[in-house]
């Protein structure tokens, strides 16, 4: 596998932010807006949420921007047209995030193809089952150059660990904790016992941080035990607060990286 | 052709185990030991003297006279109306409260539409002393009053979930991200025949004393363990494979599935999935969905409230799909007027959700040596205001 993502990871091994956004929230045609204003601010990594009506592993936040957006009337088909000029304004890994069935109703193969016409480097679908992967959907994903993404969670077996490894092209999503996305606080003791447990296992995919990572005192503390984090919930607040949505998605990602905001 | 679950967790085309990972170690342990619990002897002899001297069982089946005579044919009633608490929901909390006790869980978790499985809930988690949280859409709480009451008599903690439209689909969501942010302690009873495998099955296997019991209960009455049709209602479709369970191999016996059509089929507001739906992933498996052509899941209508589900279960989806099962639907009306109807041939009031299955009789002749068994799901005790409100022709 060859593409942006992994690219990145050649290069890039520390401090690498990934941000989430939902297509269509908060307005229906703010993709590319959103997207470069982020790439430009200095996140390493973009992931598209692709809204679904019944977001089940999904705190309230990004819940309430998947609702938003399927009621702005954001759908695939829709998406794929407003990312045909992604790569002529985003330069940084793209990957689309979201849950199975839209991407079943829209067809893999034609979903896959899409995605890699217009510059998407890699897929995150938290309900896509290992089986499933195996049996169907890793040759689409492959021969259309799109990374995959498996998530792990303090529950998940060193065995099954090692599979996510083996299965995964691109990083491996570390939940921060048993929980829905959007949960807050600061990062405790036991949860780096954890990210150190999964640091020392050696594993062949860079590993990045999820679900609770909020703010600058957050994501330094995950990237010390890995090689980057991935904010969600937090940037959509900002989104649904905005009133200069290019001002504000600069301040939030400079913010969080501890660098000097100039207001 | 096989009706029973494979290897992989999948009835056909159907089932398997969509979760996420943050899931999966609940689910392989339930995997791993339902069987083996569920056939221990210990658990055999607690769950069948639960369901003697507590539900009630066996239920009768009983030969409705004056209906057979309505429609010239042999109309016998499963009497599932007749458990403790009011419905067959019972059968499987009952069971799944006691498989959640032997794998040391302390917390239980249920989701439920017109509030019949949460009661079910609520009752075994007093009865074992358990904590017991339900989640309710905020919309049938406020149409299900009195069962929300009874709950919470009943000790259990009622959540409202008041995401999406506020019904079944998002309290099922709720009671999933509750057991995402709880997966150690805690055991989610799932209330019908649907999630990741392996739930449909082990439900399935809960509720399937219903035909183990028509079996023995028709052999004394007609001289055969075999009817010529089972009929049942399909929400998720918990009563219906409990009453086709025993039978599934046995083609000369054909069962017919029951369907909400709500105000018609293609009136925009109805709930028959199988007429709506097509292959999709909900709630932990591949089944058959109602569904915008983008893959957005679409809020079924059904006057009851036990059926508007937007899937069935994945073994009704294979039942449907290898036409081993005849799906029929329903209009509001039909129910409405077949519910009365029982109620003054037979002097039963039934829940609604049965009312669908019995108006089959209005739509379809039998044979007068035909038997035909009904399960008559539960009572009509939680419909009486909306009989009363009911504008019959």
């Amino acid at each position: 596998m060859n593409n942006r993502l992994t690219n990145l990871f050649t290069h890039k091994k520390e401090n690498l932010l990934a941000i989430y956004f939902t297509a269509g929230f908060p307005a229906l045609d703010q993709t590319i807006e959103i997207a470069k204003a982020t790439a430009e601010a200095g996140a390493d990594i973009i992931e598209i949420g692709m809204p679904f009506s019944d977001p089940v592993a999904d705190g309230e936040t990004i819940q309430q921007s998947n609702q938003q957006a399927l009621d702005n009337g954001m759908h695939l088909e829709l998406l794929f047209s407003q990312l045909a000029n992604l790569r002529k304004e985003v330069e940084v890994p793209v990957l689309l995030m979201g849950y199975l069935n839209p991407v079943m109703q829209f067809g893999l193969e034609k979903f896959c193809q899409k995605a890699a016409e217009v510059g998407v480097d890699g897929l995150i679908l938290p309900d896509l089952p290992m089986q499933e992967y195996e049996e169907t959907y890793r040759p689409v994903f492959e021969q259309h150059n799109l990374s995959n993404v498996f998530l792990m969670t303090p529950q998940t077996s060193e065995e099954r660990i090692r599979k996510i490894d083996a299965l995964t092209n691109g990083f491996i999503y570390v939940m921060s904790s048993a929980s829905t996305t959007g949960k807050t606080g600061a990062i405790s003791t036991e949860q780096e016992a954890y990210f150190e447990r999964v640091a020392k296992m050696k594993l062949k995919n860079p590993r990045l941080i999820g679900f609770g990572i909020s703010d600058n005192a957050s994501f330094s503390k995950a990237c010390q035990h890995a090689n980057g984090a991935i904010i969600g919930s937090a940037f959509i607040k900002t989104l649904a607060q905005s009133q200069q949505l290019n001002k504000d998605i600069g301040t939030f990602i400079k913010t969080v990286k501890g660098e000097t905001v100039l207001s | 052709m096989n009706y029973q679950v494979d290897t992989r967790g999948y009835y056909g085309d159907f089932g398997g185990a969509f979760i996420p990972e943050i899931l999966h170690p609940n689910i392989e342990e339930l995997k791993a030991q339902y069987l083996d619990i569920m056939q221990s002897s210990d658990f055999r002899a607690e769950f069948d003297s639960l369901l003697k001297d507590y539900v009630g069982r066996p239920t009768p089946l009983y030969f409705a006279k004056r209906m057979s005579k309505k429609y010239q044919t042999n109309v016998y009633l499963k009497r599932e109306d007749l458990n403790h608490t009011g419905a067959h929901k019972i059968n499987n909390t009952i069971g799944q409260i006691l498989l959640a006790k032997r794998l040391g869980k302390q917390k239980i978790i249920a989701e439920t539409g017109a509030g019949q499985h949460g009661v079910a809930t609520a009752t075994v988690c007093a009865l074992m002393d358990i904590e017991c949280i339900v989640y309710m859409g905020k919309i049938d709480m406020a149409r299900q009053r009195p069962n929300v009451e009874r709950m919470r008599l009943l000790g259990a903690k009622v959540v409202p979930a008041t995401s999406g439209s506020q019904t079944l689909k998002d309290a099922t969501n709720e009671a999933m991200r509750h057991w995402i942010n709880h997966p150690t302690d805690t055991h989610y009873i799932i209330g019908s025949v649907v999630g990741p495998h392996p739930y449909p099955d082990m439900v399935a296997r809960f509720q399937s004393v219903i035909s183990e019991e028509m079996k023995t209960q028709l052999l004394e009455k007609t001289g055969s363990e075999n009817p010529d049709y089972v009929i049942a209602c399909v929400g998720g479709g918990s009563n219906a494979m409990g009453a086709f369970y025993h039978y599934l191999d046995r083609p000369e016996v054909r069962l017919i599935a029951v369907e909400a059509a709500g105000k018609g089929v293609d009136t925009g507001e109805s709930a028959a999935t199988t007429q709506l739906g097509k292959p999709g992933v909900l709630h932990g498996s591949k089944t058959i969905l109602m569904q915008t052509s983008d893959g957005q899941v679409v809020e079924p209508y059904s006057i009851s409230a036990g059926l508007d589900y937007p899937g069935i279960g994945p073994a009704h989806a294979h039942l449907f799909a290898s036409g081993r099962a005849e799906f029929m639907s329903v209009t509001d009306r039909d129910a409405m007027e077949a519910g009365r109807l029982l109620c003054r041939t037979e002097g039963i009031i039934p829940a609604i959700e049965s009312s669908h299955a019995l108006a089959v009789f209005e739509q379809r002749k039998f044979a007068p040596d035909e038997v035909v068994v009904l399960n008559l799901s539960g009572r009509g005790d939680k419909d009486l205001q909306t009989y009363i409100d009911y504008e019959f022709e």
